[in-house]
């Protein structure tokens, strides 16, 4: 679904290339999680996945992104939203600010694609749903908690129906239950839905439980790719800022101290912990 | 320097009662979380401690000043108040500039100034910065910026308001060595967290707030066993005291050193 070949990126003015010879290849369906330290890439990769690079932001792009089988150089970027859609950090930065009732938020990105009437209200109530925010349609959009906007983002992008859903930091201006909330549609889209989701994320007890593959990336360059249990656990990753929960924390000390007797993989779930220090 | 609050309540102009009587004493060093979802009252609550907000009803006293009869300028001096959002607190054009400013205003000589810039500058790892504009840099280094603005004013308190959002693993770690240095340096330290983590390995107290009122206060272990008020607050507990909890633990660890020490029966620190 996402094809990345030897991909390098440098902004417009930049000194040095923001990305460096990526390449990676993502199938239809799968929750991928995009982590490492504040300035290593993950938002200009994912800004690349979604065509904003380069058509937004311009710069120099090296090598060849394919997403649903089209070049996104090539692809003018109208026709890419259709492909990927982008979530920002915050809510605030994604809705219009100009519509009165959510259901006509989710209606300004299909009434700019020029979607009949009908079709539109089908799919902004499908979109809605997916998301749990029906109840909130006739509200203003202005007038949520953050996580209710922050689902609200995710309808409007939803309501196009792209194959792929990028996600950048969504849960960083929210409280737990916020969290939970678009963690929850966010796997649902992916298992139900057949959605490809890429999501960057720092709180790493999320990626453990939701992910299905975590890429990590350090000044521009990917340092490691695999299931949550290769990555998570890691220790060469540390120096370059890849944290692990502390369930990994604390079955690593107790290997140093001589304690820990199991052969397996170390634990970064709370479910896999419970099961290894059980034992 | 300690802290009263007494039987604080207060009224948003629009109506909103945020806070209904609430009652804490933090003494002068003391580390302090508060926790507690959204529009629980936490920042109406901190706000209340440099007189940014005055009470509706009750009172609040600061190193013996009752916060109505001073004004917000006055606690400069007292309380150190780091916003959520950086770009709330941050105004001038450069890194340098917007640390200065506020021992300036203290009327300290230049040369204190210079000293407590230069080494706020260097606790939030930020010295080559110096020069730029605060816009100029990332979210977690605005944050940082923000951070040095109060820690350059050397106020017997701090107050951290959701410090670790959008902070990487090393700004979260370089916060909690800062939270660290300043209990060391005997600074009354309170923070407003969603970090449950970080707030169990750095804060010794934890109070929780929900609609206004303190639900729960005391040491950190003994708030974080209280599993049903804090489920009915949306407060999830650190990853180790879950952890704990269906292990059956009589203990709850604090650190992932404590975890390993109850686990494995281990007598002295490790």
């Amino acid at each position: 679904m996402i094809e990345l070949d030897k991909v390098s990126y440098t902004y417009p003015a930049a000194a040095g290339p923001a990305l460096q010879d990526i390449s990676l290849s993502i199938p239809e369906g799968q929750f991928c999680a995009l982590i490492g330290v504040n300035g290593a890439g993950k938002s200009t990769l994912a800004y690349t996945i979604a065509g904003f690079v380069p058509h937004f932001y311009h710069g120099t792009l090296i090598g060849k992104v394919t997403v649903a089988n089209l070049d996104t150089q090539t692809t003018p970027l109208h026709e890419l939203v259709t492909r990927a859609g982008l979530i920002f950090q915050n809510p605030f930065n994604q809705i219009s600010g100009t519509k009165y009732t959510v259901r006509e938020e989710i209606a300004f990105g299909l009434e700019n694609l020029g979607i009949a009437r009908t079709k539109m209200l089908a799919r902004i109530d499908a979109a809605m749903s997916i998301v749990g925010i029906n109840d909130l349609a006739e509200r203003s959009p202005l007038a949520l908690s953050g996580g209710q906007m922050q689902r609200v983002a995710i309808a409007s992008v939803l309501a196009m129906q792209p194959p792929v859903l990028v996600l950048d930091e969504p849960t960083s201006q929210l409280d737990p239950i916020g969290s939970r909330e678009v963690f929850s549609a966010v796997r649902a889209l992916s298992q139900t839905g057949g959605m490809t989701v890429v999501m960057i994320e720092h709180k790493l007890e999320w990626v453990a439980a939701f992910a299905e593959r975590v890429i990590a990336l350090s000044a521009g360059r990917l340092i490691a790719d695999g299931s949550p249990e290769q990555v998570l656990t890691d220790e060469s990753l540390k120096g370059l800022g890849i944290g692990q929960t502390r369930y990994t924390q604390a079955a690593r000390m107790a290997e140093e101290l001589g304690y820990w007797r199991r052969k397996d993989a170390f634990p970064v779930t709370l479910e896999q912990a419970i099961e290894a220090f059980q034992s | 320097m300690d802290l009263q609050i007494e039987e604080l309540s207060y009224t948003y102009p629009a109506g909103i009662e945020a806070l209904r009587g609430v009652s804490l004493t933090i003494q002068s060093g003391a580390r302090v979380a508060i926790v507690g979802q959204n529009g629980a009252g936490k920042t109406t609550l901190v706000r209340h401690l440099n007189g940014l907000l005055k009470p509706t009803a009750g009172r609040v006293i600061v190193g013996g000043w009752d916060t109505r009869q001073y004004t917000t300028a006055q606690f400069a001096a007292r309380v150190g108040y780091v916003f959520q959002n950086p770009d709330d607190q941050l105004f001038l054009s450069n890194v340098n500039a917007e640390i200065q400013f506020g021992p300036k205003k203290l009327g300290w000589d230049p040369d204190r100034v210079a000293r407590h810039v230069q080494s706020a500058l260097q606790q939030v790892e930020l010295e080559q910065f110096a020069a730029r504009h605060p816009y100029d840099l990332s979210q977690g280094q605005r944050k940082r910026v923000a951070l040095a603005a109060v820690l350059a004013m050397d106020t017997p308190i701090v107050i951290l308001d959701e410090p670790t959002t959008g902070q990487d693993l090393p700004g979260v770690e370089l916060i909690g060595k800062i939270v660290s240095e300043l209990s060391r340096r005997g600074k009354t330290v309170i923070t407003i967290t969603h970090d449950m983590d970080f707030c169990a390995e750095h804060f010794e107290r934890v109070v929780v707030m929900g609609q206004g009122q303190v639900l729960l206060d005391g040491p950190a272990p003994q708030v974080f066993s209280e599993t049903e008020t804090l489920a009915k607050t949306y407060v999830d507990p650190p990853q180790l005291v879950r952890l704990a909890n269906q292990l059956k633990f009589s203990l709850l660890p604090m650190t992932v050193e404590e975890f390993v020490r109850i686990r494995y029966k281990l007598e002295s620190s490790i």
